[in-house]
């Protein structure tokens, strides 16, 4: 088989299995420094109990994150030789930023957590959570700055056929990146929100011990998952308004929308026919696009028929069309996700102001079911940014054929991706055992004598 | 000095940093197997390492990172061009990752056996095949007019090659056993010693048939002149002297004499290289060298000011750890792998 089309098989699963684990590292990271915070400040045992108890399932879900990592970091120069040797200029700095300034920091730190209890002062363990999540953030925005390089090239020219940086500052400003991070921060916020609500709420169904644990760490989930999915959706309607601007192919593959109209209207539902570039059944909000896109019901919407014969101009003869279906599914998938975890996260919210957290156990029961969606959403989210942007490896510099390595052969790249994908499962399920042991487990050293009823419930909040 | 030589010598300390920290890592997870009678002993050895080799590891990672955006070339020809041994390699890094990680949040033997093997394999394999790749690289492999790889994944397999890799696992091995010597106390002290003293021979015998064949199979050694010989040769003294402060139980001097080793090493085959970045096999005037693999003199210049701000910053708050985690563990200590 062709080296090209295996090549983008394995980035795009290395690379959407690496995603599983890093938004999760990136909220739970903040959520467990404030835990320990809290325990720092008040000295209130529970928030210890809960520092370890979620800190353990971060460090698992962290370190497969790390190895996956690996994968990342060599993979460009590997199977995408001539895209390095064409961005290298460019998109090496953030990358080697990322490695110096955030993964030493995390790595560093979190040895100190894991195995620091007893040897360094309280406040400078919970210090080195925080580092954790810093590098994490860190090293997720020039991730980030180095990614946008390849949906919107900035601060650099084209000099003996490769980019070369001219302004590091417009490339770490790249209007794409400013975009692009809240709305991964917040969807890291998110999944760890979901994470820890769907455990906690087992918990509390179950009865398990250590109520106090659980109650406390449902709040805090609640509200995070509320926050955090309600915010991702603001950012990415904004993100949607920038990308319809910036790439216009993308967003109207994300819609599939093939013909140009005004005012355009949204689609719920399409099935398109992308040999013929048509259309073939869709159900549809009349203008609703032309408000989502423009704030008004009037606009006209370029069709991506009109912009391929618009890039046909611009870039010479060639297809520019996304594959419409899986860029218009991915999107769905996203949405329908994200604003799912928006009616989860309200009902989550309202059980806890109500103090109804012992009435419906079944309806908590079913909390735990709800953690895929973040996972629904983040690999959405990743599909319709990264399959959105094909043809091109670089939007409007280079095309993805020509980025790939002259000297890896179709049977290598095929000997790679089986490899990688049999170990990744197996990876994952043992990952996923753990995580399911360790979240099932409960806390140790916990009393049963605590009453479950709403009034010790009130009486500890009122005595926080 | 030249912007292009400056981060030669930037990418030099952050392989030697790797080779010398992560060296002594690999040696632990190899070692891991025959020293760990035990479960307890098992756990004490992956704890001696516990708190470290993950940032050891971004040494390497950043070595990459930097790599790409100092030298693009040398970045995109090396990785696509050893593409099978780099899989070997990552998988190898992978399952030891996930091996520390997860081998003791089990109970049952099975899973820790299964785990112990991998953390073994996982140390093994790129401590091979790192010794592997730098001799490849110093003795040229066949690199075309366009800068890309023309040989096959079997012709990086040749004998020299394969000595330097053995080389490379005994001398880590031995540099994990004098790391024993200072972070394990009473019977497995006694084992990390009796490792150390029994490994010492075959990799002064292997280091030394690595350096001679490396006399005849590469041109490093006609390079630099009488500096060459004389790291070289203070390197293989290291060794020697390791040997000697190893039977005579001084484990802090033993562990300073297998880090030297392998810093010096590291040196030689820097020096012997430059300017070279990868040599080519098929005609002199397609080597890589540090300034047709260059980045642009902007990027040299920007990422250099970032990397002499921050690497110092890094290499406090990483002795900072190997400082709070300074002290011997032993059977009584609460292990947390």
């Amino acid at each position: 088989m062709d080296a090209l089309i295996v090549s983008r098989l394995q980035f795009a699963t290395t690379t959407v299995y690496h995603f599983f684990f890093v938004p999760l590292t990136l909220g739970l990271s903040i959520l467990v420094a404030i835990m320990e915070t809290w325990y720092v400040r008040t000295g209130d045992e529970v928030y210890k109990k809960m520092t370890k108890f979620w800190g353990k399932l971060f460090l698992i879900n962290f370190a497969m994150g790390v190895v996956t990592g690996l994968v990342q970091e060599f993979q460009f120069g590997m199977n995408w030789s001539e895209y390095s040797r064409f961005v290298g200029d460019v998109f090496g700095a953030p990358l080697a930023l990322d490695a110096l300034v955030a993964f030493f920091l995390e790595s560093t730190f979190l040895g100190i957590w894991i195995f620091g209890w007893d040897r360094v002062p309280k406040a400078v363990h919970a210090g080195a959570m925080w580092a954790v999540a810093f590098g994490a953030h860190v090293s997720a925005l020039w991730i980030v700055v180095a990614n946008s390089f390849m949906h919107e090239p900035v601060g650099y020219v084209l000099r003996e056929g490769r980019a070369e940086m001219v302004d590091f500052w417009a490339l770490a400003a790249n209007p794409h990146v400013w975009q692009q991070y809240p709305h991964i921060v917040l969807a890291g916020a998110t999944t760890a929100g979901m994470f820890v609500l769907g455990i906690s709420a087992y918990h509390l169904a179950k009865k398990s011990s250590g109520r106090e644990v659980w109650r406390r760490s449902f709040m805090i989930a609640a509200v995070t998952a509320l926050t955090g999915s309600v915010l991702v959706g603001v950012v990415g309607h904004s993100q949607g308004q920038h990308m319809f601007k910036t790439q216009p192919m993308k967003m109207a593959a994300a819609e599939a929308h093939w013909e140009t109209e005004q005012p355009a209207d949204l689609s719920l539902f399409t099935i398109s026919d992308e040999e013929a570039r048509r259309e073939v059944f869709a159900i549809k909000l009349p203008a609703m696009m032309s408000l989502l896109t423009c704030n008004n019901l009037t606009c006209e919407i370029p069709g991506i028929n009109e912009i391929q014969a618009e890039y046909e101009q611009t870039y010479g003869p060639g297809n520019y069309i996304p594959p419409v279906t899986l860029v218009f599914w991915s999107f769905r998938v996203m949405v329908f996700a994200g604003l799912a975890m928006i009616a989860v996260a309200s009902v989550a919210v309202f059980l806890a102001l109500k103090k109804w957290l012992d009435r419906y156990p079944r309806l908590l029961l079913l909390l735990v079911w709800m953690i895929p969606l973040p996972y629904l959403a983040n690999t959405g989210g990743w599909l319709l940014t990264e399959v959105g942007r094909q043809p091109w490896i670089v939007f409007g510099l280079m095309r993805t054929e020509a980025g790939v390595s002259v000297s890896v052969s179709g049977g290598m790249a095929i000997f790679s991706l089986v490899a990688f994908v049999l170990l990744y499962g197996a990876a994952m399920a043992a990952a996923v055992y753990l995580l399911s042991k360790y979240g099932r487990k409960g806390v140790p050293g916990e009393s049963e004598t605590e009453s479950p009823s709403d009034e010790s419930e009130s009486a500890l909040a009122a005595a926080n | 000095m030249d912007l292009q030589t400056v981060w030669f010598i930037l990418i030099g300390i952050l392989f030697t940093g790797f080779f010398l920290l992560e060296g002594f890592d690999y040696g632990v997870g190899i070692l891991l197997l025959f020293l760990g009678k035990d479960d307890i002993d098992r756990r004490l050895i992956i704890n001696s390492i516990g708190p470290v080799w993950d940032g050891n590891e971004v040494w390497l990672i950043t070595a990459g990172a930097a790599m790409f955006a100092a030298f693009a070339n040398w970045y995109a020809t090396m990785f696509s061009g050893f593409y099978l041994a780099l899989v070997l390699m990552l998988l190898a890094l992978i399952v030891r990752g996930i091996a520390f990680e997860f081998r003791s949040k089990d109970e049952r033997p099975a899973w820790r056996t299964l785990w112990d093997w991998m953390i073994f394999v996982g140390s093994l394999v790129p401590a091979l095949l790192w010794g592997v790749a730098f001799a490849n690289v110093v003795r040229g492999v066949p690199i075309d007019a366009e800068m890309q790889y023309v040989g096959g994944f079997w012709n990086l397999l040749n004998p020299y090659a394969l000595l330097a890799g053995l080389a490379a696992v005994s001398a880590f091995a031995l540099h994990g056993a004098t790391f024993l010597g200072l972070k394990t106390k009473d019977e497995l002290l006694e084992r990390a010693e009796k490792a150390a003293a029994w490994l010492w021979l075959p990799t002064v015998v292997l280091v030394l048939a690595a350096m001679i064949a490396g006399i005849f199979a590469t041109d490093i050694f006609s390079q630099r002149g009488a500096l060459l010989w004389v790291v070289a040769a203070a390197a293989f003294v290291a060794l020697l002297a390791a040997g000697w402060f190893i039977r005579a139980r001084r484990h802090g001097w033993a562990f300073i004499m297998s880090s030297l080793t392998i810093a010096l090493t590291c040196i030689t085959v820097a020096l012997g290289l430059y300017p070279r970045l990868m040599v080519s096999s098929l005609n002199p005037e397609w080597n890589l060298t540090i300034y047709n693999a260059s980045s642009s003199e902007y990027t040299l210049r920007v990422m250099g000011i970032i990397v002499l701000i921050f690497l110092p910053i890094v290499l406090l708050y990483q002795g900072w750890s190997y400082w709070v985690f300074r002290k011997r563990i032993g059977r009584e200590d609460e292990l947390e792998y």
